[in-house]
């Protein structure tokens, strides 16, 4: 490596033409420069590191003054190798590593992945209620966080600063009912194979019931600020137009596929952890487009509302019932409690197989070094995340860890819908289009 | 190899009730036989009807060899095999779907698309012939009594020790008329990565063929612009596959160079 040369910013030469870089500094001297070549075609490159790009995504915008002729996304700027560091990982610590993929619907990462791993190991049946009802109260406080986080986003991404500080306002509530019951606000790790990883924490059901009486009287607020508002409806109406022809071609699902009038919704159509069993619609509108895709995001949060009241009422009906499978060979061996020094193992599980009994020591080393083994196969069980069908492909070839862990994003596939929505359009209305998809790049690149 | 052996007493099976007595004559034993699990070892099960497709031998138990094991489990060897093909009738909505497809296939000649048929923990998976795949794909999307409009993308896998088939490309297709899934799946060797993109049929593949070539290697013929899509553009290797090790390659950017984390200084 040599020193004399600046390797992330050195000056560029293309065949194409001349490249002016434009990092908001005063722009007389760059539209004098383009001046004389006005007539030719500019290729503008947005992101990945760019406000408005909603997250790290690169654009590259070919335009005619304002009218994007062609749009090309450029992604993979937060590959971590996700999946190929589950490859080396055990079935439980898989979760660890997927949760961190969509950073704003961590639960359902892991969800799909266990429902696969269950499938696997034939104990789908054997789920106790409690986790089934935990993971549903989890999933469903997830998709108003995510959906606020949405609203907030886009509106600020258009300059409605408001909506974005209420949305991140009422996210942090949501954050702190996390906080409470998994000790995390965000990368959980808490829906395990077999179940959860802890019962719900004392005073939870209350804190939970508190959020509720208040959403009630917080979700009517963006109602109220957005819904006629007239600028923020000039924005988006009729912005970022995809029909149900085109969604189902390029392979779109979740918010966008139902602004088509279309009710997809996987809850309904293919339930998993005991959705049939809860009263909820599923949110449609029929204008194909963005504004469409907002009024369905806030719809949503107040069906999350209904369950997330339904699964209080049962929680509070089920207390003390196991959080987690009978079967020993796979359920975690320990429980975290609070001692003295704060939360650990569990005092009474550390004198059990350190003073009692030799074979409960081997059978907790040996669970939790080696993990326990899921026989050969594959399964894929999506499930609906607040971006649409999330799915995935647990491959196991009979050992300790996965063979092969394939994650269906609906970021990933959604934003190839870009080039559809925007082009033809103003550079402005990119930017709502992509808001109104709401790709997370974290779950685009994994 | 277990698995060979296993292979041949298959070939030599004349009828499915004699499994048990051949599996019991190759292993020595009658350890196993009277609990059919698909799942286990052939040494130790009866083959169960059709192919036994064995994928890997593990050997061991700890992933540690010679001194280092003093388990005794050190000289376990056992073969990684894969749920067999099931056989007609598969039950419920599966036959449907099978007979609608092989209708159509028979009408063209094309009798021979379908490799197997597996179904395990209530899947359906067609294993299909790779140069098939773009008829098939097709059949699946505009068949009135197929009609599986939405394709949930590719995922690749590679079993390295799976001769001849390194390579897999697994498709996820949904039907929203019949709400129904199933799972498609084409395999290519190492020497000839090629599969047919479906790109022309189901436009939402295009990032995720791009993602299964940049992971794997594989080429999807017929992509309008195969390149990587996650990865740099000039990144050597397929980062995927088995034989790519996790870590250990330096980062390189703009003619700079920053070591793999383990060869890194530390502060210590």
């Amino acid at each position: 490596m040599t020193t004399d040369q600046d390797f992330y910013a050195a000056p560029g030469d293309t065949s194409q033409g001349k490249v002016f870089t434009v990092t908001g500094q005063d722009w007389d001297s760059i539209t004098q420069s383009i001046g004389e070549s006005a007539e030719e075609r500019v290729v503008v490159n947005m992101g990945p590191q760019h406000p408005s790009t909603h997250g790290v995504l690169r654009l590259i915008l070919e335009l005619e003054g304002e009218t994007v002729t062609e749009a090309r996304c450029g992604i993979g700027y937060l590959h971590t190798g996700i999946e190929k560091n589950m490859e080396y990982r055990s079935w439980v610590q898989g979760v660890t590593f997927c949760t961190r993929m969509d950073y704003l619907s961590p639960f359902y990462n892991e969800m799909t992945y266990v429902l696969g791993v269950e499938r696997l190991l034939d104990i789908e049946d054997d789920i106790p209620e409690k986790a089934q009802v935990m993971r549903v109260l989890l999933m469903e406080l997830n998709r108003m966080s995510s959906h606020l986080v949405a609203i907030a986003t886009g509106g600020m991404e258009i300059g409605a600063l408001t909506v974005m500080t209420i949305g991140f306002r009422e996210r942090e509530l949501v954050l702190d009912l996390f906080e409470l019951i998994t000790g995390l606000r965000m990368n959980h790790a808490f829906i395990r194979p077999g179940g959860v990883a802890q019962d719900l924490p004392p005073g939870a059901l209350d804190e939970i019931r508190d959020f509720i009486a208040l959403m009630k009287k917080r979700l009517p607020e963006y109602a109220a600020l957005c819904n006629a508002n007239p600028i923020f409806k000039g924005r988006l109406e009729g912005v970022g137009h995809l029909d149900l022809a085109g969604c189902l071609a390029l392979g779109l699902t979740g918010p966008v596929l139902r602004s088509t009038g279309y009710a997809w919704d996987l809850r309904k159509t293919q339930p998993y952890s005991g959705y049939e069993d809860y009263d909820f619609e599923v949110q449609t509108w029929d204008t194909c487009d963005s504004y469409g895709r907002f009024r369905i995001r806030l719809n949503e949060m107040w069906e999350s509302l209904k369950i997330v009241e339904q699964c209080a009422d049962r929680l509070a009906g089920l207390e003390g019932a196991p959080v987690m499978v009978g079967d020993k060979k796979i359920a975690w061996p320990s429980q975290l409690a609070i001692g003295s020094d704060g939360m650990g193992n569990s005092l009474d599980h550390i004198k059990h197989i350190m003073g009692e009994s030799m074979e409960a020591l081997i059978h907790h080393f040996k669970l939790v070094t080696e993990g326990f083994r899921v026989p050969a196969g594959q399964a894929y069980v999506p499930i609906e995340s607040p971006r649409g069908e999330l799915g995935a492909h647990v491959v196991s070839d009979g050992g300790t860890r996965p063979f092969r862990a394939h994650f269906r994003d609906p970021s990933f596939t959604n934003l190839q819908a870009t080039s559809v929505m925007s082009e033809g359009g103003m550079v402005a209305d990119v930017i709502v289009a992509i808001a109104s998809i709401d790709p997370v790049m974290g779950g685009v690149d994994r | 190899m277990t698995d060979d052996k296993s292979d041949k007493n298959e070939s030599a099976r004349p009828a499915e009730e004699r499994n048990l007595e051949a599996a019991k004559d190759a292993t020595g034993t009658g350890s196993g036989v009277g609990q059919p699990a698909p799942e286990q070892s052939p040494e130790n099960v009866p083959a169960p009807v059709g192919e036994v497709r064995a994928v890997g031998v593990r050997h061991g138990m700890f992933g540690t060899s010679g001194t280092g094991d003093t388990s005794g489990y050190g000289g376990l060897v056992k073969a990684t095999v894969f749920p067999a093909p099931s056989q007609k009738p598969y039950g419920g909505w599966f036959d449907e779907v099978a007979g609608a497809l092989e209708a159509r296939l028979e009408a063209t000649d094309l009798t021979s698309a379908i490799e197997s048929v597996v179904i395990h923990r209530g899947e359906i998976t067609f294993h299909v012939r790779r140069e098939d795949l773009p008829f098939v794909a097709q059949m699946l999307r505009d068949d009135e009594a197929l009609r599986f409009e939405l394709c949930s993308g590719v995922s690749g896998v590679h079993y390295p020790d799976d001769t001849g088939r390194e390579l897999h490309a697994v498709y996820h297709f949904t039907s929203m008329t019949h709400n129904r899934r199933i799972r498609v799946e084409v395999s290519a060797p190492d020497s000839d990565p090629h599969v047919p993109s479906l790109v022309s049929i189901y436009p939402t593949l295009d990032w995720h063929e791009r993602e299964t070539f940049d992971m794997f290697g594989m080429i999807f013929d017929g992509h309008p612009a195969l390149t990587r899509v996650l990865m740099p553009d000039d990144w050597p290797g397929h980062p995927q596959r088995k034989d790519y090790p996790l870590g250990g390659i330096p980062v390189e950017y703009k003619g700079g160079s920053i070591p793999p984390p383990d060869q890194r200084r530390s502060y210590n």
